[in-house]
């Protein structure tokens, strides 16, 4: 039983988008979209770890029975999150200095574990490490769009200090939209981020129903059948 | 196969899924031990020459150190700034409690008991808020500079929220609350020792 890769990169992406339609990750996805940057941040380490352990479930799932999966699973995700931290902080020291205060995040993150429990637990390798892949792409998409429409109305600025992220190549990205009396302090405080992901949760499903697509309702299991 | 059997398996099967972590964990931990503590002095020198300016001394800051107490029984090191045989400035780690906890600075006091600078170290603190304790998030940090015990009076040691002339930002009290605190503290070990960190041996 495989699905084809196609439909994984969409389902990933945009049908069964991890934070839009599934509604999984919802702390890291609250905590870390202040702003654009940080949404991407996010959503880059998570994506890193849930393509590595997508792959090593994958790998073991004719070993691993069904009792013990779960905490298995957390040890995996738990293992890798480490495994991204100590490396990081070796050899991208300065990514780390940026990102190392969201990595720990991402064992809290359910999408990771939904997704190991839902694919890669049934699937051969090569595709649960994509499904992995595309969810965590998916996820920073989702964070990094939450981010961007929290910080325009919350600070005025886009991307800012996306140079520290990424590198001074960057800094071109950086904006500012409005001058910063305008904007409204509550979109960055916890109430914007359930207001903003609320209305691109409505806004993807007008979408969908436009488009004549049977709205995929919020499950981990919704395996694409 | 029996019940007994069945929990034996599963017990096995978790174990060596620990076991295999571990170990893994285990080797990328010795592989990177070494980087990891070279990046954290370069962020130490990095962080005395921030608040010890080149000017002021002819040695090394991070050779130059003495262990002490702080006023909590603390091992703290400070680092001293030397020139021509004199102490000319010193620079030791304060602690302040944040937010989502502790938020660890580097304050640089000159022979006069006047800051040179603080800068912050590691935290907690919530991105997008707390974070502009941050040089490279903003200049908030940067006030500090040239304040001593009685500049301002110590009833203005504080946020503004509080009374005090310290502005705190939109969202985030608590964090500049605790810097402001840590940094005030901070000059109280330096006034509390000074003949011992400013005594050349």
């Amino acid at each position: 039983m495989s699905t084809p890769y196609k439909t994984i990169a969409r389902d990933g992406l945009w049908d069964n988008n991890g934070v839009f339609s599934m509604l999984l990750g919802m702390c890291p996805t609250m905590a870390m979209t202040t702003t654009a940057t940080n949404g991407l941040g996010m959503g880059l380490a998570t994506a890193v770890v849930m393509a590595a352990s997508s792959l090593l479930v994958a790998l073991f799932r004719n070993q691993i029975t069904q009792e013990v999966r779960i905490p298995v699973y957390i040890l995996i995700v738990a293992a890798m999150v480490t495994l991204v931290d100590l490396c990081m902080n070796a050899w991208m020291h300065e990514l780390y200095k940026v990102l190392g205060l969201f990595i720990p995040l991402i064992v809290s993150n359910c999408l990771p574990l939904a997704r190991l429990e839902a694919f890669a637990a049934k699937e051969p390798v090569l595709p649960s490490f994509l499904d992995g892949l595309f969810m965590g792409i998916g996820f920073t998409i989702a964070l990094t769009v939450i981010g961007a429409v929290r910080e325009i109305f919350g600070a005025g600025t886009l991307f800012a200090d996306a140079s520290l992220l990424m590198g001074p190549a960057f800094k071109f990205m950086e904006m500012r939209l409005m001058s910063a009396d305008m904007g409204v302090l509550m979109m960055i405080l916890p109430p914007g981020g359930f207001l903003v992901t609320g209305f691109l949760v409505v806004a993807k499903r007008m979408i969908d129903l436009k488009a004549g697509k049977a709205i995929q309702m919020g499950g981990a299991h919704s395996v694409a059948a | 196969m029996s019940m007994k059997d069945g929990t034996l398996k599963h017990a096995f099967i978790l174990g060596a899924f620990c076991l295999g972590f571990g170990v893994m964990l285990a080797i990328t931990d010795q592989v990177t031990a070494k980087d990891i503590a070279a990046r954290a002095l370069e962020d130490k020198v990095n962080s005395l020459s921030q608040v010890i300016p080149a000017s002021i001394h002819d040695n090394n800051p991070v050779n130059d150190s003495i262990a002490m107490q702080d006023a909590h029984g603390k091992e703290l090191t400070v680092y001293r700034a030397t020139k021509d045989g004199k102490v000319t400035g010193v620079a030791y780690e304060i602690h302040g409690s944040g937010y989502a906890g502790d938020i660890k600075l580097m304050l640089g006091v000159d022979a006069e008991g006047k800051v040179l600078g603080v800068r912050v170290l590691a935290h907690k603190e919530t991105p997008g808020l707390g974070d502009k304790i941050e040089e490279k998030k903003g200049d908030w940090i940067l006030r500090f500079a040239g304040l001593s015990l009685g500049n301002p009076l110590p009833e203005k040691w504080k946020v503004k929220k509080d009374g005090g002339q310290f502005d705190q930002f939109a969202g985030a009290t608590i964090t500049p609350r605790g810097v402001v605190k840590a940094v005030h503290e901070g000059l109280d070990f330096f006034a509390a020792n000074r003949a011992k960190i400013t005594e050349v041996n």
